[in-house]
């Protein structure tokens, strides 16, 4: 099966074996030469076929008056007008996309051609600049292919952007003829401006028979909801004037209409709206007295005073989104490029791209009745959802709106997830702006659950050679009532475990694996002998820590199942002389990190640091021999947003039986280590997701007055 | 050995060189020539006078679109009121919403009528509407109207069927061509067809319908709900199946089917391919053909096995075990399969064209659900096999999420199809699709409360906002005395000192009216005085005079220091959708009485922090007041001494977690344990294993010790009535308290940030 996504490897770290170097050499150097030779044999056996078959393509440098003519007869087939009942599974034709392991479409591009009508009068414009535009982002996206019996979907390079710029009955026979049109079936027509007067239909009226349609402007009546797109009616402005983002902050006019063509009813009730408002309301219109060589496109007036079109948008918070003739208005792409957020008054009429952007967070729908309400309705939005709505416009806008390669991207993206809904893109990735990405999280463990007791949790011991107190703890941690399993990671390559008699006899099973490398990270691989949710990372030296210390902790785990649930905690600063983070284990009052030396944590997160660690970290770590611990509390810090909760009192943790051989100087060395870590993990994260809280977790009763029988946890906190 | 490695690797070069000479054509698709291949794809030709291209249309074309003397737009709505009906009803041509503006969204139900018997199922829809906040007993006020008349079951096959609807609604002096009307159905059509007529006109009504097809379906003014069984609880529900989120996420299968295979009919086309993907191993697809009276006469030559397969696997085991479940259309586009699949955390895998989804016009379903094309199931397999784990696990926890917020009780379905049409009637106040699809769920975020994410206390991490970093401290005064005691001057003294101290509200509920201003103790922060009326649920009415994130709720006696508070409110910071708080106490189940206990003893857990101390999100005080219906809050004031019960309970319903518990001085105790004694008395058991033979600690008491059984006995009535309510017991228990980093470490008090916390 091909799956395009990487597997897990669920078996352990991988065991390669090394091959003796003159061997590797040998094999390096044969698999160069045949290599070598078949990439020549290939390109002498492919070569000439690719030059032949795209012979007519190769002379790049040709004008679009020079593409071949195709005559119409008058008689030739009408396509049926559009099917109002078509949807993806009645009028598409899913056999032809086929499972594929990148799950994407393929999309071909019909070649252009001029046509005329039987007495040689051309049937449209050739080609729009837009439309050229748009062909060529797809043909240079990867869902182009250059092959029609590979195709799932066929664009047309009948332009028919606008429909006052061709001949409806005439366009509609060009499309008939083309080679794969088959009613229709899996053809895309792009098309902003649809109807004409006196009706103004808001879909093409070019019958297409069974073809989807994105459109700019469909009205609920006309949009086959799942088959058509609604796109934006692509504003040419945006490509000439530069807008500059501007930040949140209060803005001149708190309403603005630009439109010039509006209706006289529309234009009083405006009207209306400013005279009660005063100031705070700018309705604008086009200019009656502008001198020769002003465009009147790029000016707007007001009585006497003079506005630059679009840059007067940035003046505004709101900006309204009337209907004109046509439901779709280009208008709307500006607005959102100055960063003003459309007030959209245009019943039933079907936002762009609104299968899957949601319009909500960027703009404000008002019915046309309760225009007169508009600003008391606006009023009442708080401020900072205000300042979100402009940041999210802007984002609309330059994601989707800002070319038309953005249009033709998103179109096709969104045909593409209806295929493969499997594959499909979320809601997050469409409709976050980057700094929500950034700053947001989403957490993988998102569903409130309190695990069940019953499933107990596995304690993993990291080992290398201290078999003594490995054996001590080993005791210890059985004596846990909630352990289920306890999983000896035995590092040390060149000894072996001891033998199976000499392991202390305990009442839940215990494994002992063996890995390939003496690595930190081996302590965090998700080893399928972990059948918990829970996992107790311990070191072979942490004899201090009381049975009922160790349940407790794992209560509060499964409170906070997402989180790291630690003894020993820890600290890092911001060092303000020497402008880097420190790290801090002395007594403090807030924690930000807890050692995993003794930790509770969700056995995903071992899947996380193994597979998911950003950047070189794991490598870095498994290098320096250090801070694994560190890394792990930036990983989950990063993914869930929360801080570490520390559990009961400090306590001393060094073995007794360690001897005192870290000096001062050692000490120091390990603290200025540390601290090289953190700094070099937030620069990897790009940011510092540790989080400091001033608090630790207790059992309910402890230290208060109170018979310690009957306390749950009465053995906290003994040294 | 080595040798032996040696002639495989070059056997094996030598025959991919083979390959490649004699199968080139339709290698090089995949080879390393499919790089080089796409620079000489032929692209898209950049024209040389690509730029001299003319525009789709010209700037003032553009800019001035249509001719302005068309038709006004007042006209055109008028028209449109008559073109598009019935079938291509909108809201705004079949939905007088001038009748939802004096009253709001008000739910009006015709009476029962005598003789005229409803199903279970729909007297179940109509208690829920009962039950709703929206519901009203006035037609003259309502915006919506909902029949008496049963339409759930429109096959006239059936006995549910009720004969003659159109002659009764014509009777009906409210139906106004159905205007303003929703109408409940579950089935419609019959063998063979199965279309989805009803059988009766609906006009201009809502149809709230399972099973709708696209086609019939009409964009943003039905709504689709799901089928569900006569079973299915009215309040509460099942919870979902997923305990834990084990990793890696896949269970024993990895897609299971159970079910009838149609040999004829509507719908065989699909359930009678379903058996091909069967492989045995992890993906099961068990069919029967054993339906109706005349199986056996379509009979074909798999039926005998595939029956006797049939009988080996349970359903619920299936459902259990899997990590998909496909669920197919029947007869009808939706089956009882999509919720139970949804219920048990098995990812529905749906193969159903057309089927226009529950609720999905609120509901992203592509996080829950693999929506399949009925064409394409034999790629199901390799499809599901793809997604990965991190994916799984994610959905699985997304259909939890679904089922618990919108699907588990009829109440839930009803109420979210009633939210649906009212988020319609004020665009701009209305749920976003991420309040929908996020936790806690569209029914719980209440748009007229605020449109503004970082206003609720549920989604600071997904946006990165954070909750204020001020807060208010809400005391309410109830005494006698008119004048101010000395414990409400020590609080106000301990309250303002706390740097986070933005505002202090006092809500005054006694009788004789507030001292003068003068008499209040002067604090650096703003003091406010409201007048509060005598009931107990005053006390959590969303009060504009908060105007922080967090509220600080205390009674007039209560006692804590500025440390404490300090310590609190930073703890509350880390979790603002809980209740953070000092004095705790505990349910649990009494399993001899059958029912729920309550103690106010010490106990090793809690799952009740007091509103006598306690931080909370303000929000909560609007969910209180308006999300929960009238008749709760009236029992509440009923009872005397409940509310603060019903606060937990409800904050732990919307958050499935417990409350937080922080440290307290143990002075605090002393002062109170001698009044709280006598108070609880010796009734109630305490649970096994809780036995406390010592000083109970409770909230300060405020009542004479007579009243102390009384009030045990109340609260404990509440807590019952409350769960049933709900339909089940929300509270959660926790077993931990936090306390300072340093709180009684063996360290200098100097070190330590909240010393005062430790002083006996």
């Amino acid at each position: 099966i091909m799956c395009a996504s990487a597997k897990y490897n669920t078996r352990g770290p991988a065991l390669i074996p090394r091959m003796k170097t003159k061997h590797r050499i040998y094999y390096i150097t044969l698999f160069s030469i045949v290599l070598l030779g078949l990439i020549a044999t290939g390109m002498f056996q492919f070569w000439p076929h690719s030059i032949e078959s795209s012979s007519d393509w190769t002379v790049e440098k040709r004008s679009v008056h020079d593409v071949p003519v195709v005559k119409l007869p008058a008689d030739s087939p009408i396509p049926e007008r559009g099917d109002l009942s078509c949807r993806m599974h009645t009028c598409f034709d899913v056999y032809r996309c086929g499972f594929n392991p990148k799950n994407k479409i393929k999309v071909y591009i019909y070649s252009l051609k001029k046509y005329v009508d039987e007495y040689g009068m051309l049937v449209s414009n050739t080609i729009s600049r837009e439309y050229n535009e748009l062909l060529t982002a797809i043909s240079d996206s990867e869902f182009y292919t250059d092959d029609v019996n590979r195709a799932c979907l066929f664009v047309p390079s009948i332009d028919v952007l606008n429909q006052n710029a061709l001949r409806i009955k005439e366009t509609a026979q060009a499309l008939a003829q083309l080679s794969r049109w088959d009613r229709g079936t899996n053809h895309l027509l792009f098309n902003m401006l649809p109807g004409g007067p006196p009706d103004y239909n808001t879909a093409l009226d070019v019958p297409r028979d069974r073809a989807l349609l994105a459109g700019g402007g469909f009205s609920t009546w006309t949009y086959r909801q799942g088959y058509d797109v609604s796109i934006p009616v692509y504003s040419p402005l945006s490509g000439e004037v530069d807008l500059p983002e501007r930040g949140p902050g209060p803005r001149r006019y708190f309403i603005l209409s630009s439109q010039m063509a509006l209706h006289p009813e529309y234009r009083s009730e405006l009207e209306a709206l400013q005279a009660e408002n005063g100031e705070s309301v700018l309705v604008l219109d086009k200019c009656t007295n502008l001198s020769d060589g002003v465009p009147a496109v790029r000016k707007r007036c007001c009585k006497n005073q003079v506005f630059d079109y679009p840059q007067v948008l940035q003046e505004s918070t709101f900006c309204v989104v009337l209907r004109g003739a046509r439901l779709g208005q280009a208008v709307l792409s500006d607005v959102l490029q100055a960063g003003c957020v459309p007030v959209i008054i245009a019943d039933s009429y079907i936002l762009p791209f609104s299968e899957v952007l949601d319009w909500k967070r960027a703009s404000v729908v008002i019915p046309e009745e309760k225009m007169p309400e508009m600003y008391s309705i606006l009023q009442s939005i708080p401020q900072r959802q205000i300042e979100e709505m402009q940041r999210q416009a802007r984002w609309f806008w330059e994601a989707y709106f800002r070319s038309m390669k953005a249009i033709a991207l998103a179109t096709l993206q969104i045909i593409n997830d209806r295929i493969y809904p499997y594959a499909a893109i979320s809601y997050e990735e469409w409709n976050d702006p980057p700094a929500v990405k950034w700053s947001s999280v989403s957490n993988p463990l998102f569903l409130p659950l309190i695990p069940p007791q019953s499933q107990g949790f596995t304690a993993v011991v990291l080992t290398y050679d201290r078999v003594e107190s490995l054996f001590r703890v080993i005791t210890e941690v059985s004596k846990v009532p909630s352990l289920s399993k306890l999983l000896v990671v035995w590092n040390n390559q060149n000894k072996n475990p001891p033998e199976d008699s000499l392991w202390p006899k305990i009442r839940v099973p215990l494994k002992v694996v063996r890995t390939a490398e003496n690595k930190l990270s081996n302590r965090f691989f998700p080893y399928d002998e972990i059948e918990t949710e829970a996992v107790l990372a311990i070191d072979d030296d942490i004899i201090m820590l009381t049975s009922d210390e160790l349940q407790f902790g794992y209560e509060v785990w499964r409170e906070f199942p997402d989180r790291l649930v630690g003894y020993p905690g820890r600290l890092h600063l911001w060092d303000h002389e020497m402008n880097k983070w420190k790290y801090e284990s002395e007594w403090t009052n807030e924690v930000s990190m807890v050692l995993t030396g003794a930790a509770f944590y969700h056995k995903y997160f071992n899947y996380l640091y193994t597979y998911k660690m950003p950047g070189d970290i794991k490598n870095w770590v498994d290098a320096h021999m250090n801070c694994e611990d560190i890394a792990m509390n930036f990983l989950v810090a990063n993914v869930t947003g929360k801080s570490v909760i520390k559990v009961t009192p400090r306590k001393k943790f060094k073995c007794p039986e360690c001897t005192a051989i870290d000096g001062l100087s050692l000490d120091q060395t390990h603290m200025v280590e540390r601290s090289e870590c953190i700094n070099k993990f937030a620069s990897v994260f790009g940011t510092m997701p540790l989080k400091v809280v001033e608090h630790r977790a207790d059992p309910v009763l402890y230290k208060d007055d109170f018979p310690e029988k009957l306390k749950s946890f009465p053995n906290i906190g003994s040294l | 050995m080595q040798t032996r490695k040696k002639y495989i690797f070059l056997t094996f070069l030598a025959s991919w060189l083979l390959l490649f000479f004699f199968g080139g054509d339709q290698l090089r698709r995949f080879s390393v020539f499919s790089g080089r291949k796409a620079e000489a794809r032929r692209n898209w030709p950049r024209w040389t006078d690509r730029s001299l291209l003319k525009s789709f249309a010209d700037p003032e074309e553009l800019q001035r679109d249509g001719d302005p003397s068309l038709l006004s737009p007042r006209e055109r709505r008028a028209a449109w009121l008559s073109t598009y009906r019935s079938s291509r009803c909108r809201m705004e041509t079949c939905f007088d919403f001038s009748k939802c503006e004096r009253h709001g969204f008000k739910v009006f139900t015709y009476p029962q009528e005598r003789g005229q018997p409803v199903s279970e199922t729909y007297g179940k829809i109509l208690s829920s509407i009962t039950r709703s906040r929206y519901h009203t007993l006035n037609p003259e006020e309502a915006c919506l109207f909902i029949l008496s008349i049963d339409t759930l079951d429109r096959d006239h096959l059936s006995g549910q069927y009720v004969r003659n609807v159109d002659e009764k609604i014509r009777g009906f002096p409210l139906w106004n061509g159905g205007r303003n009307h929703l109408i409940f159905n579950l089935y419609s059509g019959t063998w063979p067809g199965y279309t989805g007529d009803l059988g009766f006109d609906t006009g201009q009504a809502i149809l709230a319908k399972a099973s709708f097809d696209t086609g019939s379906f009409r964009p943003g003014f039905d709504v689709s709900i799901p089928l569900f069984s006569k079973e299915h609880p009215q309040r509460g529900g099942d919870r979902g199946w997923l305990y834990q989120d084990s990793v890696p996420p896949k269970k024993k299968y990895l897609l299971v089917f159970k079910g009838k295979r149609y040999l004829t009919g509507i719908g065989s086309g699909t359930r009678n391919a379903l058996h091909h993907i069967h492989n045995g191993k992890d993906i099961i697809s068990l069919t029967t053909c054993k339906h109706g009276k005349d199986w056996e006469k379509h009979k074909d030559t798999r039926c005998d096995k595939d029956n006797v397969d049939y009988e080996r696997f349970d359903y619920r085991e299936l459902l259990h075990n899997s990590t998909f479940c496909i669920v197919p259309r029947g007869r009808r586009l939706g089956s009882f399969r999509f919720l139970e699949a949804l219920q048990a955390a098995c990812i529905p895998v749906l193969l159903s064209d057309g089927w226009e989804l529950p609720f999905a016009e609120a509901i992203d379903w592509g996080k829950a659900a693999v929506v399949g094309s009925e064409r394409l199931l034999l790629q199901i397999p390799s499809a599901v096999r793809c997604i990965h784990p991190e994916r799984v696990l994610a959905f699985q926890q997304q259909t939890q999420f679904l089922w618990d917020a919108y699907f588990s009780s009829v109440d839930k379905i009803v109420h979210t199809t009633l939210e649906i049409i009212k988020d319609r009637l004020s665009p701009h106040r209305s749920r976003s699709r991420f309040l929908w699809n996020t936790l806690p769920g569209g029914l719980l975020v209440l748009p007229d409360f605020s449109t503004h994410l970082g206003d609720f206390p549920f989604y600071y991490l997904q946006h990165g906002y954070s909750p204020s970093k001020k807060f208010t401290a809400f005391i309410r005064v109830v005494s006698q005395a008119g004048s101010l005691s000395q414990p409400i001057l020590r609080l106000i003294q301990a309250v303002s000192g706390s740097q986070y101290c933005a505002q202090i509200v006092v809500l005054w509920s006694c009788e004789k009216p507030p001292p003068p201003s003068g008499k209040w103790p002067q604090s650096t922060v703003p003091l406010t005085i409201i007048q509060g009326r005598r009931k107990l649920s005053d006390r959590f009415y969303p009060f504009g005079a908060i105007q922080t994130d967090a509220v600080l709720s205390l009674d007039e006696d209560t006692s804590l220091s500025t440390s404490e508070v300090d310590f609190a409110f930073l703890v509350w910071r880390s979790f603002p959708e809980r209740i953070v708080g000092f004095p705790t106490q505990s349910h649990f189940w009494d399993p001899e009485q059958g029912r729920w206990g309550y103690t106010s003893k010490w106990t090793n857990e809690l799952s009740i922090v007091l509103t006598a101390a306690a931080f909370y999100h303000r929000y909560y005080h609007s969910l209180f007041t308006e999300y929960l219906p009238t008749g709760l809050r009236e029992l509440v004031d009923g009872l005397a001494t409940c509310e603060d019960i019903l606060m937990n309970v409800l904050v732990a319903a919307v958050t499935k977690l417990p409350p937080i518990k922080v440290t307290q001085r143990k002075q605090h105790k002393e002062v109170v344990a001698q009044q709280a004694e006598c108070r609880d008395g010796a009734e109630g058991t305490p649970p096994p294993g809780q036995q406390s033979p010592s000083a109970p600690r409770s909230a300060p008491a405020k009542v004479k010790d007579t009243n102390g059984s009384r009030r045990f006995s109340q609260r404990q009535d509440c807590l019952n009535q409350l769960a049933d309510w709900f339909g089940y017991m929300p509270l959660v228990s926790s077993q931990l308290r936090l306390d300072p980093v340093l709180f009684k470490d063996q360290v200098s008090v100097l070190r330590k940030k909240y010393p005062s916390l430790e002083k006996p």
